[in-house]
């Protein structure tokens, strides 16, 4: 799903202060009937990932979190099982999880002799009934399964979807007869930047050489694309010479603008691959 | 351009000027020339002229013979010799020359000015009467009283007894070249030649500067340029008031014919009218303001060495100049720039000259030049040249000087000739008033060019001199050449054979060059963490890697931008990672990374700077197609700047040397400097040494072309490669030394001598140098050397060490005989290269003017190491018609001089036009290959990028024999068998017609028509020989490790370049083979292999059954997280799952779990972990179930049929651990206490199962019910859960099989237990 700059943004002003939950998906794909849903929610995701950096500091005042954690005792003394955090979170427009976690450190602080240690928040995160507080375990837990762009499901869903493209890619390559070597054995011959395939033998795709192919299960926007050209897309060429993105969650038409420099941006698996004739000139 | 000023016994070109008008006047008067004698002097004291202290200019460094002679006749170090002034004017050059003995400097120099009688006199003792004479009369300044150094007038007398054919010709140029031994034959000549032996030396310097005065009236500034500055326009037509000269219808020629003729004759002496007509014509010439006088402040060898043309344009500065860091290497554009300064001073002073505007009419009939560009240039007629022997005599000794590369630049003379041949009109000067006044028109005082005609023959004369030399220029040049009509009119003969020359040329190309730009790849055996010291220097790198080509880009984006600045651009952040190379190690490694960069990128034909071969199309659109190339070079001459920077441009770096140039200097690391050096050096030694596959004598000179042109392309990427290093290694290790502040002079250069000549060289080159020409090997090592050399500072080169070196190059150069061309010598065009990159060195300004002539008393000490071994590289034919060009792209100003005259006649003119051929209508920015066969070429390169460089060596070297074996194979089997049936097709023809006198060579057409088309099958069988050949050659020499892909891959290229290469030749010359072969009659019997099909490479794909058709983990977490999410609320009125999603959803888990193709560990885990609490939202019954109003609960027989497929997941499809005893944790077990009323059956049913089916122990379950107590409950919660825990204990510890179907039967049993 290639979109252009106009209909990305026209897209990314509708997201804009939507909380992450359940429900505004749902609203969302209502909006937009003809964009697929997986790039929609990547979208969603990137856009609202956007918007909590933007914010993230003014959450973490000690003010702030003094002020939510008063709110949440005061919720829970009136009704437990109401969804205190979850509405917290809502009404103060940052994510559920992020404010369950702001919460708990602040419940462990008060709690405990020591200040807890990211592990043990996380874990604590991963399994609420690890909390030692059964409301709060509830109301923590509530946040993480709401919340559809942080917590560590979010974050497995994330690993999976990219290990599942990876998956794919490689099936794809395999069925294409074309040879590789996976970040994996890159990195046990000991190199310093690993791309997920490299390959043994360069294909040419639309005229363009390709020695190396990332998959981005993810929508390709200018934030993030510039971010991976830093880390990533440029270090691969550095090295390794020109090679393919594959974001297949498409991405900003726009920024498929280094192709002659060696950076090929592509939605789905390349169709017309060239290969290095077998036959002879 | 046109002053040679290499006379150190001139103060001043108007000194030069004057005597040599009063040589050229008197030279034939007897009387004259023996007062002359009379005051010999010792003309070719070197110390005379430096020490006057009327030449400011003149330092000691520049002054020829103060720095040189006086080291090398006495061996002594300091610096001008000046200590031994009287001592040397005893005996100036007895150590030095190779005269006999008996011939003291004084009675031959004394000599040669009685010699005008051919009546030497014995008397020796008047001679150094004299001497002493002159050591005084040198005392004088010599600006002051012309007569005094009478240096001058030696040469001239010289040419004077040469012009008056005294001796041969051959003799005059074998004395200047040996002195006088060589003529011991002719003892006449060597009579008369050796009593000039003083003169000797001065010879060639004062005859190219008289050439180069004399030209001054055709020649005043070179080709037209366009008139920029507009004091220079109000100047344009010249000295309207000064003397009286030109041809009578100069005035209607002065001014366009727009202008009334009334009003220009009343004010045509005032400069005002006609500048404002000037400006109307903006493209016109700028014609001549004499400077002589004035030229004594100006610098003659920055003059000779800027740009005839025009000057390099000021919107491309030239960083050499412009450079904060001041390399002090002074170019064309600076020196240029005082000229024109000079030019307006004195075009403002020309009013007040000529104040008087009475004669403006010219007197004198001579030809004058046409002012307008639009206005036809001057015609040429050989039937008016006035003093035909004359200039065929000098041109035969100018010639001659060439041809024994007595001159220091051969393709400057050519220019200079060319210039000559393309003047377009003749310009008065002041000097030429006098000569033609005096009236004698065929004796030596007159000019030698009293006209264009005059010019365009001598011209014309020397190019028929030089035309072996012309004859291997390129097709562009030769074409130009043979179509000047002018040339045509002179000499058809000349223009004839360089019609044949250019229709014989043929464009050979060698090189086939990867596009450029590409990154250096990673190589784990050089670039892994075990290749550094620590993981923090191998991150930094990791770092420095990304940021170098950061850098990189940027600057390729950005560089051509108006008012960028690589400084102020990149120089931060090239220096802040620079200081984070810590370690040694740490700057090896980006050396390496650097100077890989460097040779990748600059190495190619396109990094080198615009090519110049005139008609390319037949050179690129040989192998492969690079049409990519091919575009790069169309932009970069739409890019690049028209002018060349003249036929001696400094050195310079040009496109993406820039870079790295630029690198350098911001980096300022000393570190980095030093590592770099180290690398490049030690890699010019390994390049330097390598062992190029030395040419085999073969048997036939046909086959062995396929491996020359392997053998010239690996010898040409070899040079280019080591010119590039050197050039680099030249610009780091001379840059401390230089600067923008002139050359030392004096003691202070003492200093700076002792100070520099301990410091060891950075690459011992003068050692390299020995060792190359000993070995035949002149030919790769000069090229770069010479590169090294450029970059030398002021110093450098009066060092002793690079002295030596060049003494080395001095001679190599003048053994260096073109015409010479015998067995075992160096190839015409291993010379040509070589005579032109010396020939460019010695006119970088920093190389010492002077060297050229007088460094040639050292070469006798060299002489005896630099006997060449027969069978070196040098007689081998590496060098091509483009390596030469590529190596030295100045030649192609010649072509760019001749293009000029082209558009100049064609009423064009402004500069240079490039004929640029368009090649596509698709726009420049994106060029896509798209051809599959440039596609595919690209593949190959691209192919080799990330793989150890010994793949691509070993590839291409079985391409390389291969594609050389086949066509030996195809030689032995096609031809041969044409050739049989050739002999036999003969024989038929022979003897049923009996003609015994047949005409053979039809015999030989007829059969070659019918044979030779059979040649076609030659490429056919070469296919299948490379075919059958490379692959397993490829294999026996690759690792057996080699994956089956690469391995194939490269069998592939091998077999398609065996095939390229092959067929290539063949389909060229199979014809010509067969002819020859045929003709020869020569057979050969070797059997032809069968061929085989090539093996093809194994097949990789996934062998598993599984269709992989199962739904995707992140898309079950999702779904789950969903249900997890809805149950856990909020939610909606509306919102829930139907019983038969959730069947689903676990029946693809289950898949998933099954195909696990797509599974990683994390996505497992949080499977197993979402399953466990959707066990324990079904046992507490909390899904929000779609459905009837009144049902929103899920019935029990469905929930155990759910919960049995979850406890068959969790035994027999999870591999990882499952988190069961979540299940009992107080969270989930809390789920039951909100249910009313709370239903405990299923959580027993779940337990009983996960024991049963070994999914947990009952210990284990005991254990969490245990601590279930400690959590807090409410009081009736704990009541049940206590009676669940004593229920699940009262369970028999061994399952059976009675009471699970009792169980299926009484499905409430459960509840009835927890209700109890």
């Amino acid at each position: 799903m290639i979109l252009t700059k106009a209909q990305y943004d026209e897209i990314a002003q509708c997201l804009v202060s939507v909380p992450p939950t359940r429900q505004s998906l749902r609203k969302l794909k209502q909006r937009f009937p003809s964009q697929s849903q997986a790039t929609l929610l990547s979208i969603f995701s990137q856009e609202y990932q956007k918007h909590i950096k933007r914010t993230h500091a003014k959450h973490h005042t000690l003010e702030a979190i003094e002020s939510y954690y008063q709110r949440y005792l005061d919720g829970v003394a009136n009704n437990g099982a109401a969804p205190v955090l979850l509405e917290l979170a809502n009404e103060v427009d940052y994510a559920p999880s992020l404010m369950a976690r702001l919460i708990l450190e602040r419940f462990l602080q008060e709690h405990e002799e020591t200040p807890p240690s990211k592990s043990v928040i996380n874990s604590m995160l991963r399994d609420p009934s690890q909390i030692p507080d059964g409301v709060l375990a509830n109301q923590v837990y509530q946040c993480i399964v709401n919340d559809c762009c942080y917590g560590p499901l979010v974050d497995c869903i994330k690993h999976a979807i990219g290990h599942e493209h990876e998956v794919m890619l490689r099936d794809l390559l395999l069925e294409k007869n074309l040879s590789f070597l996976d970040e994996d054995q890159l990195r046990a011959k000991g190199y310093d930047k690993t791309p997920d395939f490299i390959l043994q033998v360069p294909v040419a795709v639309e005229g363009h050489i390709i020695h190396w192919i990332e998959s981005k299960a993810s929508f390709g926007d200018e934030c993030s694309h510039h971010a991976y050209l830093h880390d990533q897309f440029w270090s691969y060429w550095n090295r390794f010479g020109p090679g393919l993105v594959i974001y297949w969650y498409g991405f900003i038409q726009e920024l498929d603008c280094n192709r002659e420099r060696g950076i090929l941006l592509k939605a789905c698996f390349p169709t017309d691959i060239v290969t290095l004739c077998h036959s002879i000139a | 351009l046109r002053r040679y000023k290499v006379l150190g016994s001139s103060n001043s070109d108007s000194d030069l000027f004057s005597r040599l008008a009063q040589i050229l006047q008197n030279g034939s008067q007897k009387s004259r020339s023996t007062t002359q004698c009379k005051t010999p002097g010792s003309p070719h004291n070197p110390k005379t002229p430096p020490k006057s202290p009327g030449a400011p200019r003149r330092s000691p460094s520049a002054s020829p013979r103060s720095s040189s002679l006086p080291r090398t006749s006495s061996s002594s170090p300091s610096r001008a010799g000046r200590p031994h002034h009287d001592q040397r004017s005893s005996s100036p050059h007895l150590g030095r020359s190779k005269s006999p003995p008996s011939h003291s400097g004084s009675s031959s120099s004394r000599r040669s000015c009685q010699q005008e009688h051919c009546k030497p006199s014995k008397n020796g003792l008047k001679g150094s009467g004299s001497l002493h004479h002159h050591s005084a009369s040198t005392k004088n300044p010599p600006g002051k009283k012309p007569q005094s150094p009478q240096s001058c007038i030696r040469p001239a007398a010289a040419r004077a007894q040469f012009e008056s054919r005294q001796v041969s010709v051959a003799a005059v140029v074998r004395w200047i070249e040996r002195s006088t031994q060589s003529l011991e034959g002719n003892p006449g000549e060597a009579a008369v030649l050796s009593a000039l032996q003083p003169l000797r030396k001065e010879f060639v310097p004062f005859l190219l500067n008289f050439l180069r005065e004399q030209s001054s009236r055709i020649l005043p500034q070179g080709p037209p340029t366009p008139a920029k500055a507009p004091g220079a326009s109000a100047a344009l037509p010249g000295r309207p008031g000064g003397p009286p000269r030109g041809s009578r219808g100069a005035r209607s020629q002065l001014f366009p014919p727009t202008e009334p003729q009334g009003a220009a004759a009343a004010e045509a002496p005032l400069a005002r009218p006609v500048a404002t007509l000037s400006r109307t014509k903006p493209s016109r010439r700028i014609n001549p303001t004499p400077v002589s006088e004035e030229r004594s402040l100006s610098k003659p060898k920055t003059c000779f060495t800027s740009p005839p043309i025009s000057c390099v344009p000021s919107s491309q500065p030239s960083a050499l100049d412009t450079s904060p860091w001041g390399l002090g290497l002074s170019p064309g554009c600076r020196s240029l720039q005082e000229e024109r300064e000079m030019l307006r001073k004195e075009r403002s002073k020309q009013p007040q000259q000529s104040p008087n505007p009475t004669c403006p009419t010219p007197e004198l009939g001579s030809s004058l030049p046409s002012r307008a560009g639009s206005l036809p240039d001057e015609p040429a007629d050989p039937a008016r040249v006035s003093s035909r022997p004359r200039l065929e005599l000098v041109a035969l000794v100018y010639s001659s000087c060439i041809a024994e590369n007595l001159v220091p630049n051969l393709f400057l003379e050519l220019f200079f000739v060319l210039q000559l041949l393309t003047a377009r009109r003749m310009v008065p000067t002041k000097d030429s008033d006098l000569e033609l006044s005096l009236g004698g028109v065929d004796s030596l005082e007159s000019p030698l060019f009293q006209s264009i005609h005059d010019c365009v023959f001598f011209a014309v004369q020397v190019l028929e001199h030089q035309f072996q030399v012309l004859s291997y220029l390129d097709k562009g040049t030769l074409k130009l050449l043979a179509e000047n009509e002018r040339l045509l009119c002179f000499s058809p003969a000349l223009q004839g054979r360089l019609r044949a020359a250019y229709e014989g040329s043929v464009a050979k190309v060698s090189l086939v060059m990867p596009p450029s730009a590409q990154a250096v790849s990673f190589q784990p055996e050089t670039d892994n963490r075990a290749n550094f010291s620590s993981d923090r220097a191998f991150h930094t790198f990791k770092k420095q890697r990304d940021v170098f080509y950061e850098v990189l880009r940027e600057w390729e984006d950005r560089h051509e931008e108006p008012g960028w600045d690589f400084e102020k651009g990149l120089g931060s952040r090239i220096r802040a990672m620079m200081g984070q190379l810590s370690t040694a190690c740490s700057h090896g490694h980006f050396v390496r990374l650097f100077q890989k960069q460097l040779l990748q990128m600059c190495q190619s034909l396109g990094g080198a700077g615009g090519t110049v071969l005139g008609e390319a199309p037949d050179v690129l659109s040989m192998l492969g197609a690079d049409k990519l190339g091919r575009l790069r070079r169309l932009q970069e001459r739409l890019v690049a700047p028209q002018s060349g920077g003249g036929p001696c441009p400094p050195p310079t770096f040009p496109g993406c040397q820039g870079f790295f140039r630029d690198f350098i200097l911001s980096a300022s690391s000393f570190q980095f400097n030093q590592h770099l050096m180290d690398s490049l050096s030690l890699k010019i030694r390994e390049l330097n040494g390598l062992a190029l596959p030395q040419h085999e004598p073969s048997d036939e000179d046909g086959e062995s072309d396929v491996d020359w042109q392997g053998e010239r392309r690996q010898f040409a990427v070899v040079l280019l490669s080591l010119r590039l290093l050197a050039k680099f290694l030249g610009f780091v290790a001379f840059l401390p030394y230089r600067g923008p502040e002139p050359p030392p002079t004096g003691e202070l250069q003492d200093s700076i001598l002792a100070l520099r000549s301990q410091v060891p060289p950075v690459l011992d080159v003068r050692t390299l140098l020995q060792q190359g020409l000993r070995a035949g090997r002149a030919v790769l090592t000069v090229p770069w050397l010479v590169e090294f050399l450029s970059f030398a500072d002021h110093v450098a080169p009066l060092l002793d060490y690079y002295r030596s070196v060049f003494a080395l190059l001095l001679h190599l150069h003048r053994s260096l005989v073109l015409s010479q061309d015998s067995e075992g010598e160096m190839c015409f065009m291993n010379k040509l290269l070589l005579l032109a990159v010396l020939g460019w060195l010695f006119q970088i300004p920093t190389i010492p003017e002077d060297l050229f002539f007088l460094e040639e008393g050292q070469l006798d000490a060299f002489e005896a190491d630099t006997v060449a071994s027969e069978h070196g590289l040098d007689s081998v034919p590496v060098v091509d018609q483009q390596l030469l060009y590529t190596c030295c792209p100045y030649i192609g100003e010649l072509r760019k001089l001749l293009a000029s005259w082209v558009s100049g006649s064609s009423g064009r003119s402004g500069g240079f036009v490039r004929k640029i051929t368009p090649t596509t209508t698709t726009g420049l920015g994106a060029q896509p290959p798209q051809t599959s066969q440039g596609l595919q070429t690209q593949l190959a390169q691209a192919f080799f990028h990330n793989q150890p460089p010994s793949l691509r060596r070993t590839v291409e070297f079985v391409a390389e024999r291969i594609g050389s074996n086949c066509v030996k194979h195809i030689k032995a089997t096609l031809v041969a068998d044409l050739v049989h049936k050739a002999e036999s097709l003969l024989q038929e023809q022979l003897v049923p017609q009996g003609q015994e006198e047949g005409d053979p060579v039809q015999l030989l057409e007829i059969l070659c028509s019918q044979l030779c088309p059979h040649g076609t099958q030659a490429l056919t069988q070469g296919r299948e020989f490379c075919q059958r050949k490379s692959p397993g050659a490829v294999r026996a020499l690759l690792p057996e490790e080699t994956p089956a892909a690469v391995l194939s891959s490269a069998e592939n290229i091998a077999v398609g370049l065996a095939t390229e290469k092959a067929c290539a030749w063949l389909s060229a010359n199979i014809t010509a083979l067969i002819r020859r072969e045929v003709k020869a009659a020569v057979s050969r019997t070797l059997r032809a292999q069968g061929p085989e099909p090539a093996a093809r490479g194994e097949r990789r794909g996934c062998s598993r059954a599984c269709e992989h058709h199962a739904p995707l983990p992140s898309h079950l977490i999702s779904e789950i997280k969903d249900v997890l999410s809805l149950a856990a609320g909020p939610r909606d009125p509306d919102e829930g799952v139907s019983p038969e999603h959730l069947e689903h959803l676990l029946g693809q888990l289950g898949q998933t779990l099954q195909c696990r193709q797509f599974l990683c560990p994390p996505a497992e885990q949080h499977l197993a972990k979402c399953s466990v609490e959707l066990a324990s939202l079904l046992v507490a019954d909390q899904i929000p179930i779609l459905g009837p109003p009144a049902q929103h609960r899920l019935e029990r027989g469905q929930a155990r049929r759910l919960l049995h497929m979850l406890l068959s997941l969790w035994k027999d499809a999870f591999q990882g651990p499952v988190p069961l005893q979540l299940l009992l944790s107080p969270r989930n077990v809390g789920l039951l206490a909100d249910t009313r009323p709370r239903e405990w059956d299923l959580l027993l049913f779940l337990l009983r199962e996960l024991v049963e089916k070994g999914l947990m122990g009952r210990m284990e379950i005991e254990t969490c019910l245990g601590s279930l107590h400690e959590a807090q409950w409410p009081g009736d919660f704990s009541e049940e859960l206590t009676t669940l825990f004593n229920l699940f204990l009262a369970e028999p510890h061994l399952p059976e099989p009675q009471l699970r179907a009792c169980e299926l039967v009484q499905p409430n049993r459960g509840t009835l237990l927890a209700q109890s």
